[in-house]
């Protein structure tokens, strides 16, 4: 069955709440009333959720360019001692290398503290000191490993499962599979922040449909200008005028459907119906004026300015709403050079919201129900790289950490091991699909049966390699 | 609107669910009436169940069993037999598919694919009537019938012959309106103009719609409109794709596909110039351009990037374009793995990847973080439609200076300035554009699992999937490497069958939004079995014996009946078919992005519709860029009459493209598109309200329709409507505007004339003798129009 007819079949299952074989429904699914009459598709796939879910939501905060594991959340004293010596061959022979190609390897010990935290006794390193209180709730990942090296492509892997292009990103599988619980906001929100230090380009591929529905892509919201394209009124026209045009246009739209019997009308009348509801919600999505100023504070944020810290109030806000996947980009972590300034900088940025964010979300009772993922595209060398004043680190995709937080994962935990120089994922290696897979379970989502034939393959987001559920973390 | 009651809903869904019954119940009559066919009923089942264990993957067969070939499912394996032909009872296949037993069941249950009874006694019938293969159908020979008549007549003929079998009928031909701007639209990507309408109604209705069409064909606009689609597939954009996503020089190509597509430049030749236009001998520029198609994938000169991974990558992105564009074959996973349904080896792709290895790659990593960026090899070229004017501009001249010989006629010397200014100026429009240029080639090996640093796979040669008929370079003295050049040739030998099926079940698409196969991107054995057989290769055939022209292919599409016919279906026809396979009507589906674009423009006015030409920057978000770097990005929009041109000419930003693009479905063309989705969101809701193109067009619209009609208002608002929609209003349709109208006017007349600020929406100059409430008001009618599901709607 292909994508189409999945959907169609979708909305008539539900329609009419029949379970009926393929072949019939085929020939029942009629091309004209494709469209759901729901803007952002409301409703599950009839056989969703495949087990209980432990979480509705997810906020995905990626510190985009790669932050070292070894200056964050993975310690190695070895590495210390070995500090500007050779790295050893035994390490890096026939390993892919990104700007340190042709370059002699040496060590570079980690450059900030590690200590540990909480009553689990995580060991987290100083710079991160606000996420460091929250060490119980976090899961940490230290054995994280992907397959590309540049960023743009790693990023494409960390969100759609493979490097090559117009395959679906994980929100929109997601929105695709649970649909949306909000008739006022799309499922999919990404917001990129400012802040900190040249940042990386992000493709909007990074948060695209692919071949599902373009109705399940990503929207962005943005801090500058309109905070989704084009939903503020043309200059000059009120709110009442807008209704008027509208009302007008769906007058004209249910007189022409009376002649033509078109279900893709029906559609239309109610998707104009939300773009007018759109226009309302988003701007009060923007509106801070009803959080009290000890809320402002924990997150370090005053209005919707676009820094991080706003940002992060943003995806507790949406989540609320029932937004159901937030993609927050902090884009100021490639520290080829000057690792130690660049690195003060951005957990200055990120630190303090984050933290704010699991404790927000905590004292909502909502954090059980919102699952919250850390983590850049790739990690970085323990080899030197000097670009800079001072030593950097270069690419690294053969081990790095990531953590997790909330919606059924394990806090106060650490997962997973690389080698004592932190070059490789040793113990309980977790690839990106690994991750997917664990991710799609808190949602009560079989990876391997979340499926879209397209091409003549069945897609899914986790691929044809084996991925494994982390369930070693889970609650 | 009225909703049904419970009881009724009760009602229909009992309806609903006995004709689905019978629906299944009649399937399953026929196939047990008739002998299963194993192209339509067995292959598709194979397929999707069996070959992903049992198939042409070598790595992943399970009990050294493939059912994909006779020979081998038939074959003795010590007693006992896979398929025993004629009887099912002795076939283990059978057995282990009717099992309960679900450790011994096929497939296995977690692969979740079960079978359905139907299925089963589709498989049982099968085997007991001999089990017989056939050739795939997309490779089989193509079966021409119906000699000596129209092509026309022969769609005709099939579409009514099943029909009939499917008790249906054919739809009276659309209502003349309807049907002219379905043909426009069509061909040209553009609503019929006033003009056009009028001058249709005035010839003689025997020949009026033949002419029409052909009229159409020879417009220039034709070009533009069939580019729109050939772009999606050769996935054509203005920038590389890849991390900072610079431009690169590249529109002098896409001015070629317009230009092949006008002159009805054969297929056969319009692809060989494309895969291997640098490789003719004395190549001329326009198959130096034409060969930039080899340079349309995404590229990356980024800091860190591993120079023989990114060939890699690039060789991998050029099969798959390749494959699906003339194959129409999902090769993509052969670069890891053999294919799991179709007859396609991991050794077939890397030597497809072969014939391209020659292609001079390595400079385009020197690129630079400027705009554009560098993707050497490149030339400067004047633009075959820029060429073709100043080719016309000397013509001119020539008669000018031959005429008039013998008197100085001042007049005479000026035109000749005009003339050879004009020609300076064109001279002057010379782009740079990528093109192919064949180096040594580089070895290409098979990667393991497709890992670009494995060193150990074999060095292969190019050459083409050994499932297809062969390619040979023999000569004098012995096979040569084959060529990019080879390639393009024998996708076209005779016996070549594949590529034109593929290409004319694409072109059918185009004209009734589904294919006969309708799987686009894929006519391999997971792709849908095509309804009417015979007639693709109908097509295909006289596709291929009318020297691959395009525009007769089309031609005789849009002459037949079953184009003509009305796409309003019957209450029984929507019953009975409604997914509409068997074409008892024609398709209603939304307009393509561009071409909501174009209408808005066009119908305004404001259009530009100059051929060819630099890629131009419509109004866009302030802001939209800020996430591309390196390097960082203003977009400027254009403050000419750039900011009126076509759709197809929008600068395609492959990271970023233009919101109004993407609300409305376009590719961003990283990868090919055979097929565009066609959603209906609000952020398309929200684009056509308040984009600022729509916005200023409605304006136009206002004053262009108040001055045509002494700013009398229902005059007027009738005058609008028509522009968009093609048709006259009705009475209940002008009353709903006329209301509109009138609250708005009530409240612009309110605020001082000089701060009404949705007049200043856009650069389009305002009409000063206007009443500015007026204007204001009557933009709120254009605007309804505009949004209507109509307007966008091709019927």
């Amino acid at each position: 069955m292909n994508l189409q007819r999945q959907i169609l079949r979708r909305s008539f299952l539900q329609a009419s709440g029949v379970a009926l074989g393929h072949t019939a429904l085929a020939h029942l699914m009629n091309r004209d009333a494709q469209a759901s009459t729901r803007a952002f598709d409301a409703r599950p796939l009839p056989d969703l959720p495949h087990f209980a879910a432990r979480a509705k939501h997810v906020i995905f905060l990626c510190m985009a360019g790669g932050p070292s594991h070894l200056e964050t959340f993975d310690f190695k004293p070895k590495l210390a001692e070995m500090d500007g010596q050779p790295m050893p061959e035994s390490f890096t022979a026939g390993q892919p290398i990104a700007q340190l190609q042709g370059q002699q390897l040496k060590c570079l010990g980690p450059q900030f503290k590690f200590r540990r935290h909480g009553e689990s006794g995580q060991e987290i390193s100083d710079i991160l000191p606000k996420l460091a209180e929250m060490a119980d709730d976090l899961c940490i990942i230290r054995s994280m490993h992907t397959d590309q090296i540049n960023h743009d492509p790693a990023h494409t892997v960390m969100n759609t499962g493979t490097s090559i292009s117009g395959r679906p990103s994980m929100g929109a599988w997601i929105n695709y599979g649970l649909g949306s619980e909000t008739d006022n906001l799309p499922g999919f929100v990404v917001m990129t922040s400012k802040g900190g230090r040249n940042p990386q380009p992000i493709a909007s591929r990074q948060w695209g449909s692919g071949f599902l529905p373009s109705r399940y892509q990503g929207v962005e919201f943005y801090s500058n200008g309109e905070p989704v394209h084009y939903v503020g009124n043309p200059a000059g026209v009120n709110r009442k005028q807008q209704r008027e045009l509208i009302d007008s246009v769906n007058a004209l739209n249910t007189l022409r459907n009376q002649q033509v019997r078109n279900p893709e009308i029906e559609t239309r009348i109610a998707q104009y119906e939300l773009a007018f509801r759109m226009q309302t919600s988003v701007p009060e999505l923007l509106d801070f004026s009803d959080e009290p100023q000890h809320v402002l504070d924990l997150y370090g944020a005053q209005s919707p300015d676009g820094s991080f810290a706003a940002n992060c109030l943003m995806a507790r806000r949406m989540v609320e709403r029932g937004v159901r996947f937030v993609h927050l980009y902090h884009r100021g972590w490639d520290h080829h050079g000057d690792l130690v300034p660049y690195m003060e900088t951005c957990c200055r940025l990120c630190d303090g919201p984050s933290a704010a964010l699991i404790k927000d979300l905590k004292q909502r009772d909502l954090l059980k129900d919102t699952l919250i993922i850390w983590g850049g595209e790739f990690g970085r060398t323990p080899m030197f790289q000097g670009k800079g004043q001072k030593p950097g680190r270069d690419h690294h995709i053969q081990g790095f950490s990531m953590w997790m937080a909330g919606g059924g994962v394990r806090g106060g935990t650490t997962y997973g091991t690389t080698d004592e120089l932190g070059y490789a994922a040793e113990d309980n290696r977790v690839h990106v699909r690994d991750l997917h897979a664990t991710m799609l379970h808190t949602l009560g989502i079989d990876h391997r049966k979340l499926a879209v034939k397209y091409q003549g393959l069945d897609f899914r987001l986790t691929g044809v390699e084996p991925a494994r559920v982390l369930k070693e973390v889970l609650v | 609107m009225d909703l049904p009651t419970p009881s009724e809903l009760k009602a229909i869904m009992s309806r609903v669910t006995f004709l689905l019954l019978l629906l299944a119940c009649s399937q399953t009559h026929v196939v047990a009436q008739e002998s299963s066919k194993y192209n339509r009923d067995i292959r598709p089942l194979l397929s999707d169940r069996c070959f992903q264990c049992h198939g042409p993957d070598s790595n992943s067969r399970e009990a050294d069993l493939r059912l994909d070939l006779r020979e081998e499912a038939v074959k003795d394996r010590g007693g006992y037999w896979a398929i025993v032909p004629g009887d099912a009872d002795r076939s283990d296949l059978w057995s282990r598919i009717s099992t309960t037993d679900p450790d011994l069941v096929m497939p296995p249950p977690e692969t979740g694919k079960p079978l359905s009874d139907e299925e089963r006694s589709q498989l049982r019938n099968w085997i007991d009537q001999g089990a017989t293969y056939e050739k795939h159908w997309a490779y089989a020979p193509l079966k021409r019938t119906l000699e000596n008549t129209a092509l026309s007549e022969t769609i005709d003929e099939w579409v009514e012959r099943e029909l009939r079998t499917q008790g249906l009928h054919r739809n009276p031909e659309a209502d003349e309106t309807t049907l002219l701007r379905r043909l426009h639209l069509d061909l040209t990507g553009l609503p019929p103009t006033r003009e056009q309408i009028e001058s249709y109604f005035r010839e003689d209705a025997a020949d009026r719609y033949a002419n029409r069409v052909n009229q159409l064909l020879e417009s220039p606009q034709y070009g533009e409109r069939m580019a729109m689609y050939w772009l999606d597939l050769v996935r054509y954009a203005d920038t590389v794709g890849y991390h900072g996503d610079q431009d690169h020089a590249i529109t002098p190509y896409r001015d070629w596909v317009i230009y092949a597509f006008n002159r009805d430049m054969p297929f056969d030749e319009f692809s060989r110039d494309q895969l291997a236009g640098d490789l003719l001998p004395e190549a001329t520029v326009d198959q130096r351009i034409a060969s930039g198609y080899n340079r349309l994938l995404q590229t990356s000169h980024e800091g860190g990037v591993q120079q023989k991974e990114y060939l890699a990558k690039y060789a991998s992105d050029r099969v798959r374009n390749f494959s699906m564009v003339w194959l129409g074959t999902t090769l993509g996973c052969c670069e890891c793995h053999d294919h799991k349904y179709d007859p396609f080896t991991q050794r077939d792709f890397y030597q497809l990847a072969a014939f391209f290895a020659d292609i001079d790659d390595l400079q385009s990593f020197k690129g630079t973080n400027s705009l554009p960026t560098k993707r050497e090899p490149e030339l400067e070229v004047l633009s075959p439609l820029d060429r073709l004017r100043i080719e016309g501009l000397k013509n001119q001249l020539e008669i000018l200076e031959s005429s008039t010989e013998e008197s100085e006629d001042p007049s005479r010397s000026s035109d000749r300035q005009v003339l050879l200014n004009q020609i300076e100026q064109l001279e002057k429009r010379r782009r740079r554009t990528m093109v192919s240029k064949a180096i040594e080639p580089r070895p290409i090996r098979v990667l393991d699992r497709g890992d670009w640093m494995d060193e150990d796979g074999p060095v292969v040669e190019p050459n083409v999937p050994g499932i297809l008929p062969s390619l040979s370079t023999m000569s004098d003295s012995g096979p040569r490497r084959a060529t990019r050049l080879d390639l393009a040739k024998w996708l076209f030998e005779e016996n070549r069958p594949l590529t034109a099926r593929v290409f004319v079940n694409r072109i059918w698409y185009l004209f009734f939004n589904s294919g006969l196969s309708s799987s686009l991107e894929d006519s391999g054995n997971q792709g849908e079995w095509p309804t009417h057989p015979a007639l693709l290769d109908a097509l295909a055939s006289t596709f291929a014996q009318s020297q691959w022209s395009v525009k007769s292919l089309i031609r005789e599409i849009v002459l037949s009946k079953t184009y003509r016919q009305s796409s309003l279906p019957t209450p029984e026809a929507l019953e009975r078919d409604p997914e509409n396979r068997w074409l008892s009507h024609q398709t209603r589906y939304r307009l393509p992005a561009e071409m909501i674009r174009d209408l808005a423009l066009m119908s305004s006015g404001l259009l530009v519709d100059e051929l060819g030409g630099p890629s131009a920057r419509p109004y866009q978000p302030a802001g939209y860029y800020a996430h591309l770097n390196f390097p960082t990005r203003a977009y400027y929009a254009d403050k000419d009459q750039q900011q009126y041109r076509r759709g197809v000419y929008i600068h395609w930003q492959r990271q970023f493209l233009h919101p109004m693009l993407r609300a409305f479905d376009a590719p961003t063309r990283e990868e090919c598109t055979a097929q565009r989705p066609i959603s209906n969101t609000p952020l398309a809701a929200l684009t056509l309200l308040n984009d600022p193109s729509f916005v200023e067009a409605a304006r136009v619209l206002a004053q262009r329709s108040l001055l045509a009609n002494d700013s009398s208002v229902a005059p007027s608002i009738e005058w609008i409507f028509q522009q968009v929609m093609t048709r006259g209003i009705r009475p209940d349709e002008l009353q709903i505007l006329l209301t509109l109208y009138e609250s708005q006017l009530q409240q612009y007349q309110q605020l001082d004339p000089k701060t009404l600020e949705v007049l200043r929406v856009g650069m389009a100059p305002l009409e000063e003798q206007l009443v500015p409430a007026q204007v204001a008001a009557m933009l709120f009618v254009a605007r309804a129009i505009l949004n209507t599901n109509e307007a966008i709607t091709r019927n």
